[in-house]
């Protein structure tokens, strides 16, 4: 078995397309668990764990620029303003985890289980894959194809993902049987804008792939317009409202029964998480607002 | 005096009765400490095995010859291989060492073979071909008893059938209730694998290196197996990375012998935590249903039990784990009148065995849910309730055994009572991740709602049913370097509960030496026994205590012989600073005394008990250690998820040895319990395993697990070591029950299963139900099926 470790990301590209076999690895958290169990054998190993280009965090304007190689530790200590995608990255594993695992590997592994995944669901994320021929930029949906595929193509590198920054507040919540280190049974991001005037929602685990709840974030949207809660965050907006948007969003999933939980159980979760996210995001949004007034 | 008053300043001095530091404490914390999996020996191969995919299904043909083919493989032995024996087991020899014709469970092993490393042995064990007939399995314990249920071992699905009467079992109450409960099955998740390593001898005898709890009995069901008298096949103890009863069974030894004595090299086997999952027996799964009745006062009149256990396709301890189910069935509670039948029966799921609390873990789960039950229907206190009806010495159990000894079970209730509540902070108020579901960011505290639950329970220390429970120590007190020295050496076996730490407290406290050296455990010395049963600070410790008394015994007639040869002494002899006193009038110098060194083996062993007769009555068990639980819950009432917000566990212990130690006990103990009451479940899908992993089997993190409030009563057992009962499995045995309590208060809901799921608190999921008792199997009275030991 060969193992690459280049220093650049120009001749990482040139080894991932001399060599589509050796399998791209970051912190090797997801991977390293898959050879241990020997349920993968890959060809070879490309280290992408030293490219300089990975581990950068850029912004420029709103673009926020998160390099696929950045730890989910870096995250949390440099990113603080991206309040849902912090959340989301105190949820990973354990702290040594946290240390090694990248935003990139989620992406790559493509579970519907990736902590970070609805995170960037909902920031309407966009994917930078390079290669030695060029670069392109998919949408997150249109890179996650499935459970566990991905658009990423044989001689392709997950160099950076990107979002512009919502005007607005966020929140990513996870649910395990366990308090700690638990893969997902149900996860939930959500993300008001309050300049495009919209909700976001996205689902993990309740389904072969990220899920978006459409209905649910159109109707959240005009729920707050009604209230009048745009332009006044302190404006309330009535409880059957958000139970409604709770049930709708729990109509998005389409979860089954496994050894972690059950279908049923995912579905209510989405529904309590649901409610209780548009909650927070209307009270940070009215916090916000009234510390602003004072 | 108060057990915290005697946390001392303890290091190498400590006694008995003062809080020690772990001898292996250092080695463990700084990663130094050897384990089984660690083993090396220039040369040596690795062994790996292959294992039924299916949970019955008949073996028509084995194929080794691809794997033998392959790169750097030496060796593979199949059933038609075995040298000797082919069979072993615990009580009853019904376990193949390599399946023959047919496979009884998913994970039973096929095939073994030996190669250079334990990749390419891996890769050898994939490749051997088995051609497998499937066949209908049972997998379920009720269905085991149906008449149509094909036959799992060769005497049928029977494993043994416990019946004790006790009074008038018809005696009518005036209030009675009726509750069905469930258990599932419980892993022992030690974090150390299986592992050992075999290493032949030039006598054609072998060495057997093995993280274990019981070498002599390891030894008894190797040699057979090999072809080898039991004196040709050693065993020395490995580093054990935790135990719980799933090491009481053989799992790799005999085959890394085989292999070993096959191809003239060592073999070491080591399992990965996948197939350590297959590799071990589990805690029985439970089906329980329960009548109790009362007087209207609250006293007990009559308790009504069935209960069921899942053996899995093999004997194992289960015999002995549903006599302890049948007979703790009631719970720690005077009841005049009782009708408890118990059952385990053969099935084709993993087999069954011991893990901590053996049996009464399962049955406290529904009497405690029966007492409060009982209080609810009876509008009292249940605390109350309890300590109406609590045992105390004196007390009859429904096998008409009379207790004897220390039962503080009173003292041990109101003490937990009594202990200190934890703060009543609003969720709002606090750090998020101490909420229900922890650091999943899920709440702000909506909607949580607190609850407290108790639970008391007890159960035997030692071994029961007339069984020959000893154990042996040797002591030798010799002048060392520095000074006295007192080497020890037992075979009892430190699973990392701190065995050695109290028996170097013992040594000290019996020879007044500072210096305790302890040998490795092995065959050379004869039996310790199973560090099992709470057992080994009483037995072991028992045996380490007696041989140095003998030794005290030779020392002080050497000094007396020694001193004023003829001379009448001062007074009764005595061993203070190093030298022997007789009264006040110092004779002689230990130092100076120990030329030649004086030696002395002992064996200890505790007072006989009884079997159980034609209507399950007799003295089967030695003593009894009670426990007491207070669980503090939060739930998320939206989300069905709990936050523990504290244990307080009480043991009876008679004495503590090491305090500090049965502190630790409680803590651990009350962590394996809180995990099988929320999160640890095997999950079988038509007998095979579906979470074989740490990602999909969840323990307890540090975010689950609480500050545990605890304290110790101390009454001593009349005619046990220091007065001292075991200590290993009290706080499990309540910590499940009343953490379930505690759920149902906060939830008002039944709750009749553990582990408790997110959708039973939600209400997805409604109480288990049953359409009634199992039948009772067709088996003369309540005598074993088989002879059991």
């Amino acid at each position: 078995m060969q193992f690459f470790r280049p220093s650049s990301l120009r001749e990482a590209l040139e080894i991932r397309a001399a060599h589509p076999e050796a399998m791209p690895i970051a912190g090797g958290t997801d991977l390293m668990v898959e050879v241990n169990f020997g349920r993968r054998r890959p060809g070879g190993f490309l280290d992408v764990s030293r490219l300089p280009e990975l581990r950068e965090i850029r912004r420029e304007g709103r673009t926020v620029r998160l390099g696929a190689g950045v730890p989910y530790a870096r995250i949390i200590r440099e990113l603080p303003g991206q309040v849902a995608l912090t959340q989301a990255a105190r949820t990973v594993g354990s702290p040594q985890i946290r240390t090694r695992g990248t935003v990139g590997g989620n992406l790559g592994t493509g579970s519907p289980a990736g902590d970070a995944l609805p995170v960037l669901a909902a920031y309407d994320a966009r994917v930078v894959l390079a290669s030695a021929t060029g670069t392109r930029t998919l949408p997150w949906h249109d890179f996650l194809l499935g459970p566990k595929r991905t658009a990423l193509a044989p001689d392709e590198l997950i160099v950076a993902t990107e979002w512009e920054a919502a005007d607005g507040p966020g929140s990513f919540s996870k649910v395990g049987t366990r308090n700690a280190m638990v893969i997902a049974i149900a996860g939930l991001s959500l993300q008001l804008d309050g300049a495009a005037r919209r909700v976001r929602v996205a689902l993990g685990s309740v389904g072969p792939t990220i899920l978006r709840a459409p209905e649910a974030e159109a109707f959240g949207a005009g729920v707050l317009d009604e209230a009048g809660a745009w332009s006044d965050p302190r404006a309330r907006v009535p409880e059957d409202a958000m139970a409604r948007f709770g049930e709708l969003v729990a109509e998005a999933a389409r979860p089954i029964d496994d050894v972690r939980g059950t279908a049923a159980y995912r579905r209510h979760a989405c529904r309590v998480l649901a409610r209780r996210a548009l909650a927070w995001a209307l009270d940070d949004r009215r916090a916000a607002a009234m510390e602003a007034a004072s | 005096m108060p057990v915290t008053d005697r946390i001392a300043e303890a290091g190498k001095g400590a006694i008995v009765g003062v809080s020690a530091p772990r001898v292996d404490g250092t080695p463990k914390v700084l990663g130094e400490f050897a384990y089984g999996s660690d083993l090396w020996v220039e040369g040596m191969l690795h062994g790996a095995t292959v294992r039924s995919p299916h949970p019955s299904a008949r073996v028509r043909h084995v194929d080794v010859s691809g794997a033998l083919a392959m790169p750097g493989v030496r060796h593979a032995m199949t059933a038609a291989d075995l040298p000797a024996g082919r069979r072993y087991g615990l009580d009853y020899a019904d376990q193949p060492v390599l399946a023959e014709d047919v496979v009884r469970y998913a994970g039973e092993p096929v095939a073994i073979v030996a190669a250079d490393s334990a990749e390419e042995a891996r890769a050898a064990a994939a490749a051997v071909r088995v051609d497998y007939e499937v066949l209908p399995a049972v997998t379920d314990m009720e269905a085991a008893l149906r008449p149509d249920a094909p036959p799992v071992s060769e005497r049928g699905n029977v494993l043994r059938h416990v019946r004790i009467e006790h009074g008038d079992p018809e005696a009518e109450a005036d209030v009675w209730v009726e509750g069905y409960y469930e258990v599932g099955m419980q892993d022992q998740a030690p974090l150390g694998p299986e592992a050992g390593l075999a290493i032949p001898a030039a006598d054609g005898g072998v060495d057997l290196y093995v993280s274990t709890q019981w070498l002599h009995s390891d030894q008894k069901q190797i040699a057979p197996c090999v072809g080898l008298p039991e004196s040709k096949v050693r065993l020395h103890l490995a580093g054990v990375g935790g135990a719980f009863g799933a090491r009481e069974d053989v799992h790799m030894h005999i085959h890394a012998c085989l292999l070993a004595l096959a191809t003239g090299r060592p073999v070491k086997m080591t399992y990965g935590r996948e197939e350590s999952f297959f590799g071990h027996v589990h805690r029985h799964p439970a089906r329980i249903w329960v009548r109790t009745g009362a007087r209207r006062d609250g006293m007990l009149v009559n308790c009504r039990v069935r209960l069921l256990l899942d053996g899995g396709a093999y004997t194992s301890s289960s015999p002995a784990v549903v006599l302890n189910a049948s007979t703790f069935a009631p719970g720690p509670y005077e009841v005049p009148n009782a009708l408890i039948e118990g059952t385990c029966v053969y099935t084709n799921n993993p087999p069954a065995g011991a893990m901590r609390g053996f049996g009464a873990v399962q049955v406290c789960v529904a009497h405690e849910a029966q007492m409060d039950r009982l209080a609810a229907a009876l509008d009292m206190d249940p605390v109350e309730l309890r300590l109406k009806n609590v045992l105390h010495t004196g007390s009859v159990l429904p096998t008409g055994q009379v207790i004897h000894g220390s039962a503080p079970a009173r003292e041990v209730l109101e003490r937990c009572v009594a202990l200190p509540m934890p703060s009543d902070l609003p969720a709002a108020f606090r750090d998020r991740v101490t909420l229900p579901g922890g650091a999943g960011n899920v709440g702000r505290g909506e909607h949580v709602r607190r609850g407290v639950g108790y639970a008391l329970g007890y159960k035997n220390i030692a071994y029961s049913e007339g069984y020959d429970d000893s154990s042996e120590a040797r002591v030798r007190l010799e002048r060392g370097p520095h000074g006295v020295v007192a080497t020890v050496h037992s075979a009892a076996v430190e699973v990392g509960q701190g065995l050695q730490t109290v028996l170097a407290q013992i040594v000290r406290t019996e020879l007044g030496v500072d210096e305790v050296v302890q040998m490795g455990a092995d065959t050379e010395v004869g039996s310790a026994g199973s560090t099992s049963a709470s057992r080994q600070t009483v037995m072991a410790g028992g045996a380490v205590a007696a041989a140095c008394s003998r030794v005290r015994e030779h020392l002080f007639a050497r000094a007396a012989a020694r001193s004023h040869a003829g001379a009448t002494l001062a007074g009764p002899l005595r061993l203070a600073d190093g030298r022997v006193f007789a009264g006040d009038v110092a004779i002689g110098v230990v130092a100076d005394l120990l030329d030649p060194p004086l030696e002395a083996t002992e064996v200890y062993r505790h007072r006989p008990t009884a079997r159980l007769d034609g209507r399950g009555q007799g003295d089967p068990h030695v003593m009894f250690a009670f426990g007491a639980m207070r669980a503090v819950v939060e739930v998320d009432l939206d989300l069905g998820l709990v936050r523990v917000v504290q244990l307080g566990g009480v043991q009876d212990v008679g004495k503590a040895l090491n305090p500090r130690g049965v502190e630790g006990q409680i803590e651990g103990g009350a962590a394996q319990g809180l995990g099988l009451a929320l999160l640890e479940e095997i999950q079988l899908r038509d007998g095979k395993i579906a979470n074989a992993s740490f990602t999909d089997y969840l323990l307890p993190t540090i975010l689950d697990m609480p500050p545990v409030v605890s304290a110790i009563v101390e009454e001593p057992e009349p005619g046990s070591p220091y007065g001292a009962k075991g200590v290993g499995e009290g706080a499990t045995i309540v910590a499940t029950a009343a953490v379930a309590a505690a759920l149902r208060d906060a939830t008002g809901r039944e709750l009749s299963r553990v582990p408790v799921t997110p959708d039973d608190l939600v209400g997805i999921s409604g109480p288990r139900t049953s359409a009634g008792p199992a039948p009772i199997p067709d088996v003369p009275g309540p005598r074993p099926v088989y002879e059991y030991r």
